[in-house]
């Protein structure tokens, strides 16, 4: 695809070029400034309805807060707001829009599901495209990517099975278990990229120590998970960990209780994220472990309203009337990247220049420092990530609290407690 | 792999299959209707216990005594209103009629309730199980998840084969054109007879809200569930839903102790495997 914005420009210029020199550039710098101070066009794609959907809760507060800044720094911007309704195909659909509608940045959060194919699409139509919310395995190696070679368009920033894996273990290592451990995995993207053999976890748990069972990959939203119970059971797993979605481990857990199974550890990703799906699990909840990609209490500020952590969590509690979340913080980062980018861009109206500025970022944002080549892949930087345990409130039987039980990769984030066992 | 445990777990997720799928075997039975939006009625069913428990503060079994009778209401107004205009000898427009009430539904869920997926809290009895010989756990749940689909297709079949109303409803389904000579509504038998339909999808709602977490959007695949327990047992029988309902759970965990990637694959397989061998299903009562 030939760049047709761009033809005009060069092809004035050429014209003129007769008329002198000199000329030509004024012309040309005036014509450039004129478009800059054109309103240009952002998307934003998210899984704001269907299973995802509470990663995408806090997106009307960010893109209120958002505009307000944009219009205070004088970056005048249009936002093109689309729903993934948590499909890949929807996603896709809604993004080939959105290019069509001329977008010059694109932006999206949250799962493979929803990050994937819009940075698929966002690649093969040059279009600038950042996203987050979703390991970047499934989003590189998932897309076809090749280590050194990496995409042109797409660039993502979040933590990587790596980190979760150095998580996870960090906490385990805290209690005393045979190192035995059970994978509870879906046969989606996320279930895949956690379960391979050659980049996910089970070499890189051998390498620690520990033992894998992977008993094989479930269809999500089963009723019954017997069979995995019991190939649990029988490998004797005092720990249990995978990547599945809230309505999955409800089932898994319940049955697990059912049919006496007590593992010491329980860290699982995706399922225990938003506070309501651990309440879903009445008591069963306590001390279930999971990453943590962000908190009220992680030390840093965003560049775009100046609020600390704690600040945006009060700011979104008392806009809402619903306790903080994890995504608050990285569909925020997003905008505070687009905000920069779009400052620093040679011409806001230009995909190549948006590209440019894009690639050059260095900016510290309320999820941490953002800057592309110190990333494990060309496109790919990350986000610090440590480990939490769910705790029931004091006085409740319902409520529960995130407290901080490990930091060894992210020692920037304050430790709250030790781990404890599952009761 | 112990194989009786696999089977004894796989009897007790037949039972909640059973239970998705007893409305739309009375419906399909009695008015030849294939309603798209079952599992999605079982979801709204499942979101009228929730906001039960608690605005009332009633516990989800108690929450039962007032999921079932506004369901029932629900589905006289809803067959006596809009579906009973779509019947005819076009199977066309009641299929387009339930398939737009699937997504508004929904979307009316989604709009009332948000995504948030949430579940209704049985305390600890979600966990308590009966330990069998054999080192078998049935959870005590599960067991009277079982118990009420049996209850339901009794009760269904005495209502049917042992009361006036039945026979009025059976005359209904065989001859509606007779019946009406006979001073019997066919429209008023429809509209109650989705009023048990819908009253049943308020037990599996609500069975199904305390066994995990259900969403908005979590109709369509219990849809599916349902239709190839009433398939698998063949159209129009009751008892045969429940065979269908227990194959299925069956199959499925026997296919998940092989590998859980052939857990749903296999359900659909011995579906498939049913067709093959006894195309009008097991328990047949009607001809095609």
């Amino acid at each position: 695809m030939t760049n047709q914005q761009d033809a005009p420009g060069p092809t004035r210029r050429r014209l003129l070029g007769g008329a002198g020199l000199a000329t030509a550039a004024v012309l040309a710098g005036a014509a450039r400034s004129a478009r800059a101070a054109a309103t240009v066009k952002v998307g934003y794609v998210s899984p704001q309805t269907g299973p995802l959907a509470p990663f995408a809760a806090a997106d009307a507060f960010t893109l209120a807060a958002a505009k307000a800044a944009f219009a205070r720094d004088g970056i005048a911007v249009e936002f093109l707001v689309r729903d993934s309704q948590s499909n890949p195909n929807r996603a896709a659909t809604v993004a080939n829009e959105l290019i069509n509608a001329g977008v010059v940045l694109m932006l999206v959060a949250s799962t493979p599901e929803t990050v994937n194919p819009v940075s698929d699409q966002c690649e093969l139509a040059e279009v600038p495209c950042l996203s987050t919310e979703a390991p970047w395995q499934p989003w590189f190696f998932g897309r076809g990517g090749k280590p050194g070679e990496g995409f042109e368009w797409t660039y993502h920033y979040f933590w990587g099975l790596e980190d979760v894996i150095a998580v996870y273990t960090a906490m385990w290592s805290q209690l005393s278990t045979n190192k035995s451990v059970g994978g509870l995995f879906p046969n989606d993207s996320d279930g895949n990229a956690w379960s391979d053999t050659a980049h996910g976890l089970p070499p890189a748990l051998a390498k620690l120590g520990y033992t894998m069972h992977d008993p094989g990959h479930f269809q999500s939203g089963t009723d019954d998970f017997g069979a995995i119970i019991n190939a649990f059971k029988s490998a004797k797993a005092e720990i249990v960990t995978g990547v599945v979605i809230p309505p999955d481990w409800t089932t898994f857990w319940t049955q697990a209780r059912q049919q006496g199974y007590r593992p010491k550890i329980a860290s699982v990703g995706k399922a225990l994220l938003f506070p309501t799906s651990v309440e879903a699990l009445g008591r069963a909840g306590q001390n279930l472990s999971t990453e943590v990609w962000w908190t009220p209490h992680h030390p840093f500020r965003s560049s775009l309203t100046g609020q600390d952590c704690t600040a945006l969590a009060a700011a979104y509690t008392k806009a809402t009337g619903q306790p903080w979340t994890q995504p608050i913080g990285f569909t925020h980062s997003l905008f505070e990247l687009a905000a920069d980018i779009l400052k620093r861009a040679k011409d806001r109206g230009d995909r190549h220049a948006v590209l440019e500025a894009l690639k050059t970022t260095n900016l510290s944002t309320i999820v941490g420092p953002i800057a592309w080549g110190k990333g494990p892949m060309k496109n790919v930087t990350k986000t610090p990530l440590v480990g939490g345990q769910w705790r029931l409130l004091p006085g409740s039987e319902l409520k529960y609290y995130l407290v901080i039980v490990s930091n060894t990769i992210a020692p920037e984030v304050p430790v709250a407690d030790h781990m404890q066992p599952l009761p | 792999m112990r194989p009786v445990d696999v089977i004894v777990q796989g009897v007790l997720v037949g039972g909640l299959y059973t239970l998705f799928a007893t409305g739309l075997s009375l419906i399909f039975g009695v008015m030849r209707l294939v309603n798209l939006a079952h599992g999605d009625l079982i979801v709204l069913g499942a979101y009228m216990g929730i906001v039960t428990t608690q605005a009332l503060g009633l516990s989800p079994f108690a929450s039962l005594l007032v999921v079932v009778p506004a369901m029932a209401a629900l589905g006289y107004a809803l067959q006596r209103l809009l579906l009973n205009r779509t019947l005819g000898d076009d199977p066309l427009p009641p299929l387009l009629v339930t398939f737009g009430l699937s997504i508004v539904i929904q979307n009316a869920l989604l709009e009332g309730f948000t995504a948030d997926d949430r579940k209704l809290a049985i305390g600890s009895l979600a966990t308590r199980s009966l330990a069998l010989p054999g080192g078998i756990a049935v959870g005590w749940f599960p067991l009277i998840v079982l118990a009420c689909a049996i209850a339901v297709i009794a009760g269904l079949q005495a209502l049917l084969y042992r009361t006036a109303w039945g026979a009025a409803l059976r005359a209904t389904s065989d001859d509606p054109v007779t019946v009406r000579l006979m001073g019997v509504d066919q429209r008023h038998m429809y509209a109650m007879a989705m009023a048990v339909a819908l009253a049943v999808c308020g037990v599996a709602g609500v069975l199904l809200a305390c066994w995990t977490n259900v969403d908005p959007g979590a109709g369509p695949q219990r849809l599916l569930y349902g239709f190839e327990a009433v398939i698998i047992g063949g159209l129009g029988s009751l008892w045969g839903t429940l065979a269908g309902g227990l194959i299925l759970g069956i199959a499925q965990a026997v296919g998940a102790a092989i590998d859980p990637a052939f857990q749903i694959l296999a359900g659909h397989l011995a579906f498939l495997l049913v067709l093959l061998i006894a195309p009008r299903g097991l328990l047949p009562r009607m001809a095609a």
